[in-house]
This record gives C-alpha cells, structure tokens and sequence, in this order.
C-alpha cells in the first residue's frame, strides 16, 4: 500500500462517459489526481466541468467509466458515499444553513451525541479547532447569516475538513469573493496542500489558475484537450487549449465614433452609501466600465440609475433632459436599460418560456385598447430577437430555466434591446458565461455602441475592463475614485484607485 | 391543459359513480342545485385563484362573504336604501378591504397569509358586532333582487340555468381573458414566478398585487351578495364560515400553485364544480354527514397526489426517450448542440 501510494494516483477516473437529454456532457473523460496537489479543471461552460465534479462527488451517476480511489475501483453513487470516501465538493452556491450556528453547520447531519442529546459543547470545541486549520477566528457561535460571503466558503471548507476530507472538489469558489476574500482563501489551500489534501479546483478566472495549479486538465466538448505541467501553465496556453483555436483574435477591439452626452447624474447619492454624491456622464456610442472590487458600490450606482431603488438626491439628466425616476418603468420610458448581475433571479423568469422572457420588458408596446395583448406581433418581436442574437433554442417556448447559461444571458439582452435604449447598462455582463458567448457578448456591445448607443458596464474581471472600455470609472468604498481614458488605463492604475490609492498615477 | 383533463376526469367520475348510485342525483332539481352551488363557490374561487396566481393567500373571503351578508340586508331593509346604492356600497366595502390587503402586503412588506388571517377574524367580530349578532335577511321583499341568486334561464320546461352559475360564467370568461390575453395578466404569472426579475423588467409589481387582493375581495363581495340573497337569513355568526378555504381548495384543485405563476381560470371553475359535486353525493348517496369534511379532504389529497404522480411519469418518460435518442447519436454529436449546456440546466 505504502509503495503504491507513490505510484498509483490517489483518485483517477477513466473513460467517464455522461450524457443528458440531447446531448453528451462527458465523451470518455480521464483524469487523475496525486495526493497534496492542486489540479484545475478549466473548460468553457458546457466542457463537462461541473458534471465531472458531481460525478465524483457522487451527485451524478457516469454512464460509463471508472474511478478508482488509491487504485481500488469504487463505486460512488450517492454524496455521502463520496463523504465516506474522503471526498467533498464545495458547492458554488453555498450549502450552509445560514440561520444556524457555524458550529452547527459543520456537523449538521453528524451531531456528535451524548446520552441522546446533541452535544453542543464538543461540537463548538471540535469546530473551534478546525477553523482554526482554514485561518477563521471567528466564535463557532457565531450564526452563518453574520458572516460575509467569503468566510461561509471558509466554513464550507471546514466542513469538509471536519468529516476527514482527503480531496477538495471547488467549483467556481471565488466568484463571489472580492480580492482580499480570494486572497485568504489561496491562502488556505496552498496550507491544505502542503498537509496533504488534495484540491480539485474548478474556476473560469485563469489568473488564478494560473497562480494555484500543480497541474490544469483542460476540457473540451466534454472530452480531454489537453493537461498542462506547471510549468506550461500560462493563460495563453490554456485559453488556446479551451478554444482550439489561436486567441489573438479576442483582443480586437473596433474603433468607434463617440457623439454628444447620453446620461449625466449629478451629486447622485445611493441610499447604500449616503455620504457619497457620484458625479458623472456617459455619451452617445461609448463604453464605460465601472471597475472596483466587490462592495464599491458599483451595482448600487446601476440600481439607483435604473430606478430600482431610489436615489437619495442629486439630478440624473437624459439627453439633456432632466429626469425623475420613482420607479423602473421611468427609466425604460426614457430609454435605459439594465441588465443586472443575477440573471436567473433578476434578468429571467426561468419557469417561462423563452418567448415571453423576451418580450416582458416591452410588453406595453404590445398592448392595444383595453390591456389586450397582440400575441401575433409578441411573438414576431420574440423571434426576430432570437434571431438577431442567435440564441439557442429548438423553440421559442422553451421554458428560459433550461437554456444554458450564455444563452441566458443573450436573452436577458435580447429582452432591452427590442425597446431600442439610449442607455444601456450591464452589470457583469459576462460572469458565468463560456468564452465563445462572451465573445459574442463583446461583439454585440461594440456593435450596439457603434449604433450610438452609451454603454457603462460593471464588471469584476480587469482583463474585460481594460479590453472593452473606451473609459472605466474606478469606485472605492462608494465614491468614484478615479477616472481613466484609454491611454492611461492599466491594470495597475485601475487596482490602484480600486483599492483607495491617493490618486497619484492618474496623474489627476 | 393535461391538469384540466385531469380534474375534468375526476368530475366525470364522482358525478358517473354516483349517477349510478342514485339516480335521483340526475334529477333536474338536484342538478340545478349542484350547480347554483357551483356558481356561488366559483365565484369566490376565482379571487382566490388570481391571489393564489400571484404568489400569495387570501383567508379572508369566507368572512367577507359573511360581513357582506350582513350589511346588505341592513343597507336595503333596515336603512331603506335603494338597491343600487346598496349594492354599490357593499361592492365598495370589498374594494375597500381588497386594496387595504394589497397595500399591507405590498407597501407594508406583511405576510398574505397574516395579513388575511386577520381579516378573517376582524371581518367576522365586525359583522357580529353591527348586526348585535341578530340573524339577518330580507322578510319576503327584494324578491326581483333575489332572483339573482335563486332565479334561473329556464332550457326546458323543468330545467334551467341557475343565476348564479351564469354570473360564474361571466366571471370566468373574464377573468380568463385577462389572465391569458391582456398584458396584466401576462404580468401577474411572471411576477408569481419571480417578482424580483418582473420588477427588474420595469412591471409595477405592487399595483398588480394589490389588483389581484382587490380581485379576492370583490369576488367574495359579489359572492357575499349571491349567498345572501340566496339564504336569505343570514347568520353573522357563521355566514361564509370556512368559504375561504373551499376556495382555496378550488384553485389549487384547478391547477393553482401555491409557489405562484401558475393556474388557469377553467381549472379553478372544474375545481369548484368537483367540490360541490362531492358534497352533493354525500348528502344523496345517504353518506353521514360527519365524515363531509373528511372525504372532501381525502378527495383533494388524492387528486393532487395523483397529479403529482402523472407530471413525474411525463417527466421521466420524455427524459427517456431524449436520452434513448441521444444514445444513437453517440458517436456523432452535433457540436453545435441547441439543447443548451448541461451544467447550467441543473
């Protein structure tokens, strides 16, 4: 056994093969795993990532394949049989009950008992200890619904840890997690590495998956496109291997004309951060980012523009006319339009079809004498969307829960921009989408930018700031900390006002 | 559609047993009475329906049923109102809770279902309270008003259909008019599903809510006006008891989720209709009455159970056969799926 250790890969899965309805997810997938590394999956969505990682997590059952542990074959056919085999996946939506205590948290379904009642002191000492492994000094009394975001996926971690995990399985941890959260969390599992856990680690953030890995398996189509050593591992390497194809091309970007102001606010002050009066305009056919780590502000300033929560003061003037929103059906009259950051909770009806996802914004115009719906000339509207965006669909009733996630996100845009806006705003525009939809999202903001319409756009990745903005707005702790045109606009200057930095590199 | 099969053919079926059972239940007096009780429950129903739609509960219709029994009859016969006024005023009172409701649920945040509770009971002690707890009614006057609940279209020489069905008629194809084909309606089902992406889409969710707690209400005003002129002693003590709830049962019978977005007007009409068809077959097949609540219950859970089951059954059947179908395009694929990314449909 000892031997073999060395030699035998602690987890290895081979020809794993998974299809659902009309379409294979996993084409006789391998992979294998050593102990204390950290190997990353990347792939675009729908490569087969996270269904690989539910399979061995025990979530999803393979059609075909096997996965052995320590060379032995195992069979793990449900969650707890992978917990007893020392695997855990750390879910992208967290699984913590958050009106419970973290305490409780970490052993919920295993309470340690005595005498028939749980024992709530060994769980608060046990818990206290293996916090302490993932860095958190935080009272195990504490409730989850306290916590910021970033330490839940701490005690997520700990869980784990908690129930002997061997092998970590994260999809997706940090996109949620603002830099400093990401931080501390590369943190512990660089230390759970050096102890022997082995991490499998699943993120769409290549920079990242640049500075953990040991190893990146990449995934393509469901099948193996390729691994990568650690010293292969560069984000040119594994995009090339992702796409198949050469990456220059993603960083075109066309020049545009920039006309006369589209959207001013003046002294705008969101009720998130009263003490902040925002001060800034967007003009006809450009695009603004709005660049700043998470909890600037930056998705407080669209929602105050757009109306859904009501600014405290300050003007907000649209094509040189002064506006009041009291609610989100103003804004769109005078030709805004927000596509926000969840879109499964705030862009989409998923339990809907496609068709009336599409048209739901603009639904009024379609309105006769009386409230009457035109229900011929909705659903030309809806399929000249689906059309015109190339969203994938069999159908246009197709229920807008069932779509994939960059199609979505083209539906979520294909909603505003039947109603023509002047102003569109994005908030993270990309997240969650594979790269050919976000290249195919860029290309519909150039181009709708080339048709005069203002574009400002929040986004968490420096790489999509710096790529699409002709000028970002960089917020810090609610104000506007800076703003960069394009010659001066880098990665460090952007991070430098992000973070609070005096100023001095703008030269302002 | 299929749910309105479904509930159709549990019609069919209690009414079939028990035609079978005892033939007087095909009697021209006994099937106008069925339905005249369909009418008068449907109708109440329907409010519930577009509550129910819209994600929340209304527990109070049974007592506005109850409040609006009584103040009717002391608008026209004690005050000597005329009849429009009367009627207005009470429609009016209705409007008046069905908006208070919306506005409490909506501007205030409250719960429906608390909100509505207390309804329930400050409608009921109110009505107690004016009437002093006296039974109500309208003597032998009114009898051209009364009509409207016991009247009916004669078809033949001794079948007809009662008033209160026809306005059940009326009510419904309305209020499927608007559910399906007006942009409201449209609103109402997506806001039901989810009413963070419907507010994110520029819908005033809040006027819509309170629409469909006005809707509630003034159902079960019309239906309070119906019930009472239809009894014509009115108990403020008990009038409209439990109504709430047979409504209730009604929509989600139809198809109403209690989750929100989902229901159809027809259902909930079909629904009202198994309800009172049942009731009536206990009390003619010589059932005791004791157990009535005890077989409707038992009727409803079977129904939904049933439901449940089929949907699961189509389910699993058409994954079947989509994976069936891609097992023999295994070794091709299309690369250029449209049936969307797996990983994201889960």
């Amino acid at each position: 056994m000892i031997d073999m250790g060395a030699a035998a890969p602690l987890l290895s899965a081979q020809g794993i093969i998974r299809y659902f309805p009309g379409v294979a997810a996993l084409r006789a997938v391998d992979m294998h795993l050593h102990r204390g590394e950290v190997l990353s999956v990347v792939g675009e969505n729908g490569a087969g990532k996270s269904t690989l990682m539910k399979i061995l997590a025990g979530v999803q059952q393979p059609h075909a394949g096997r996965i052995a542990l320590e060379g032995r074959e195992v069979s793990i056919s449900t969650s707890s049989q992978a917990a007893e085999l020392g695997i855990a996946l750390i879910h992208q939506e967290l699984n913590l009950a958050d009106n419970l205590s973290v305490g409780a948290n970490i052993f919920l379904g295993r309470e340690p008992e005595r005498l028939g009642w749980m024992d709530q002191r060994r769980i608060f000492e046990a818990s206290e200890h293996v916090l302490a492994r993932v860095g958190l000094a935080i009272s195990p009394k504490m409730r989850v619904r306290h916590l910021p975001i970033g330490r839940r996926q701490l005690v997520e971690i700990a869980k784990a840890l908690s129930a002997d995990a061997r092998i970590l399985i994260m999809d997706e941890p940090t996109s949620s997690l603002s830099a400093s959260e990401a931080g501390v969390l590369f943190e512990v599992i660089n230390d759970l590495r050096s102890k022997g856990v082995s991490i499998i680690y699943v993120s769409h953030r290549l920079q990242e998956v640049e500075e953990l890995s040991d190893r990146v398996l990449v995934l393509r189509d469901g099948e193996n496109a390729g691994e990568l050593a650690r010293e292969e591992i560069t984000h040119d390497a594994m995009v090339q291997k992702m796409v198949g194809r050469d990456i220059s091309r993603f960083y075109a970007r066309t020049t545009h004309s920039i006309g006369s102001t589209a959207l001013k606010a003046d002294g705008l002050v969101t009720q998130a951060w009263p003490g902040c009066p925002l001060t800034f305009n967007l003009r006809a056919g450009e695009i603004v980012g709005l660049a700043g780590l998470v909890g600037a502000g930056r998705t407080e300033l669209l929602r105050a523009l757009f109306g859904i929560d009501r600014a405290l003061r300050g003007r907000i003037e649209v094509v040189g006319k002064e506006v009041a929103f009291q609610r989100v059906s103003d804004a769109i009259a005078a030709g805004l339009a927000l596509v926000p950051e969840d879109r499964k909770q705030q862009g989409l009806v998923l339990e809907l079809a496609l068709r009336y996802n599409l048209t739901l914004a603009g639904l009024w115009r379609h309105r006769q004498i009386g409230g009457w719906l035109n229900r011929r000339r909705e659903v030309e509207d809806a399929r000249r969307m689906i059309k015109a965006l190339a969203i994938k669909t069999p159908t246009d009733t197709r229920r807008a829960g069932l779509l994939s996630g960059g199609n979505q996100q083209k539906a979520v845009l294909g909603k505003w921009l039947s109603l023509r806006p002047r102003v569109l705003l994005l908030d993270e525009p990309t997240r969650g989408v594979d790269i050919g939809a976000k290249q195919e999202i860029y290309q519909m903001m150039e181009s709708l930018a080339g048709e005069g319409i203002a574009i400002l756009f929040a986004s968490s990745e420096m790489e999509e700031i710096l790529r699409m903005s002709d000028r970002v707005l960089v917020m810090h702790e609610g104000r506007i900390a800076g703003e960069l045109d394009r010659d001066a606009m880098s990665e460090e200057a952007v991070m430098h006002l992000a973070t609070g930095g005096d100023g001095a590199l703008t030269g302002e | 559609m299929k749910h309105i099969l479904g509930i159709s053919g549990l019609l069919v079926a209690v009414f079939l047993f028990t035609a079978l059972l005892e033939p007087n239940f095909l009697t021209a007096y006994n099937l106008q009475n069925t339905l005249r009780w369909t009418g008068l429950f449907g109708i109440i129903s329907i409010g519930a329906a577009f509550v129910i739609i819209t994600g929340g509960i209304d527990l109070s219709s049974g007592s506005v049923v109850g409040l609006v029994g009584v103040l009717l009859p002391m608008f026209l016969v004690g005050q000597g109102w005329s009849v429009p006024l009367a009627l207005s005023a009470v429609l009016l009172v209705s409007l008046g809770l069905g908006l208070l409701h919306g506005v409490l649920v909506t501007r205030m945040r409250l719960q429906p279902f608390v909100v509505t509770l207390c309804g329930l009971l400050f409608y009921r002690g109110i009505a107690r309270w004016i009437s002093g707890d006296q039974t109500q009614g309208f003597g032998g006057e009114f009898a051209g008003l009364r009509q409207l609940a016991i009247g009916r279209l004669p078809l033949t020489d001794t079948f007809g259909l009662p008033m209160p069905f026809l306005v059940l008629i009326v009510l419904a194809v309305l209020g499927g008019l608007f559910l399906n084909y007006t942009v409201w309606g449209r609103y109402m089902l997506a806001l039901g599903h989810n009413e963070e992406a419907a507010r994110f889409s520029g819908i005033n969710t809040e006027r819509m809510v309170i629409l469909a707690y006005v809707f509630g209400a003034v159902t079960a005003g019309i239906g309070g006006v119906l019930f009472a002129l239809d009894v014509n002693s009115v108990q403020p003590a008990v009038h409209g008891n439990f109504y709430e709830l047979y409504a209730i049962a009604a929509a989600v019978l139809g198809g109403c989720s209690l989750r929100g977005g989902e229901g159809s007007i027809l259902g909930v009409v079909i629904g009202a209709a198994v309800l009172r068809v049942l009731y009536n077959a206990i009390n003619i097949l010589g059932i005791p009455t004791q157990l009535e609540f005890a077989i409707i219950g038992a009727v409803i859970l079977l129904g939904v159970m049933a439901d449940e089951l089929v949907k699961r059954f189509a389910a699993a059947r058409s994954t079947a056969r989509r994976t069936a179908l891609s097992d023999a395009v295994m070794d091709d694929p299309p690369r250029d799926s449209a049936h969307g990314d797996p990983d994201s449909t889960l």
